[in-house]
């Protein structure tokens, strides 16, 4: 998996590429977990545009930073989700509680705008 | 149609993916449809992660896995020798999870993307997971027959 981050003001960019499993769940974790606990991180934006494969470890992993930045106030926006990528996560309850868009132009739009739920 | 192959692994993360792979690659022999095949890849994820996670926590093992297609039916039978599960009912429960993260999804999953699955398990010997599938396609089919 190959994952890049960038910060934008307020928000950590992450873009993730290849498929998020148990094999690549740690690669994930160790890169995403200290950067989106910076004091400045409010909002992650996860661009998984380019992830083919999602299953329950990487639903949970996702979950974990949700919830890591809804008790400090924060959110956690999703980017691009591949058909198949979104029916898993749409069975698995995520997407009500986090907000979706079809490109990180949107998603940086809204966050800027204050208009993210 | 019958066609049967067998695969045998170590119980490391990075093999998660081509037991997933082998075995749509196997059921697109069938009339899968894409959506299935994922459905089908998205379960035996789940089934060899938890042989991983939770069969061998401490040290590798074995994973065996058959894949076989026996009268338009995909049969997928995830196996190890790892330590069983002590209370088959209680992680059968929906959102069932031992470890944080994890959200009991594994087996929902497996659920809800196989037509059936039958768990069994055995403390200190081992768990089999066997999952059936049949293309929706082909079921339709059988059904109309049926009403002619």
């Amino acid at each position: 998996m190959d994952i890049t981050t960038e910060l934008a003001g307020n928000t950590l960019i992450v873009r993730l590429s290849g498929d998020l499993d148990i094999a690549t769940v740690s690669a994930f974790r160790e890169k995403v977990i200290p950067e989106s606990e910076e004091a400045e991180v409010e909002v992650l934006l996860l661009n998984l545009s380019k992830v083919s494969f999602i299953d329950s470890t990487g639903i949970g992993a996702i979950l974990g930073r949700y919830r890591f930045l809804e008790k400090k106030g924060g959110k956690l926006v999703l980017v691009g989700l591949k058909a198949p990528v979104k029916r898993i996560m749409k069975m698995s309850g995520i997407l009500e509680i986090m907000p979706e868009y079809s490109s990180e132009k949107k998603a940086l739009n809204d966050i800027a705008e204050g208009r993210i739920a | 149609m019958k066609n049967h192959a067998h695969i045998s692994m170590l119980s490391r993360s990075n093999n998660v993916g081509l037991a997933r792979l082998a075995a749509a690659t196997f059921a697109s022999e069938l009339d899968f449809t894409l959506n299935e095949l994922e459905e089908i890849k998205v379960a035996v994820s789940e089934a060899v992660t938890n042989c991983i996670i939770h069969a061998y926590p401490l040290e590798e093992g074995v994973i065996e896995i058959d894949l076989e297609i026996a009268e338009d039916q995909l049969i997928i039978v995830v196996e190890d020798k790892g330590v069983g599960i002590n209370d088959l009912e209680a992680v059968l429960q929906p959102n069932y999870s031992s470890k944080e993260e994890h959200m009991g999804l594994g087996l929902a999953f497996i659920d809800s993307f196989m037509d059936r699955f039958e768990l069994n398990s055995e403390p200190g010997k081992g768990t089999i997971v066997k999952m059936y599938k049949t293309p929706e396609k082909l079921k339709k089919r059988q059904e109309g027959n049926v009403l002619n």
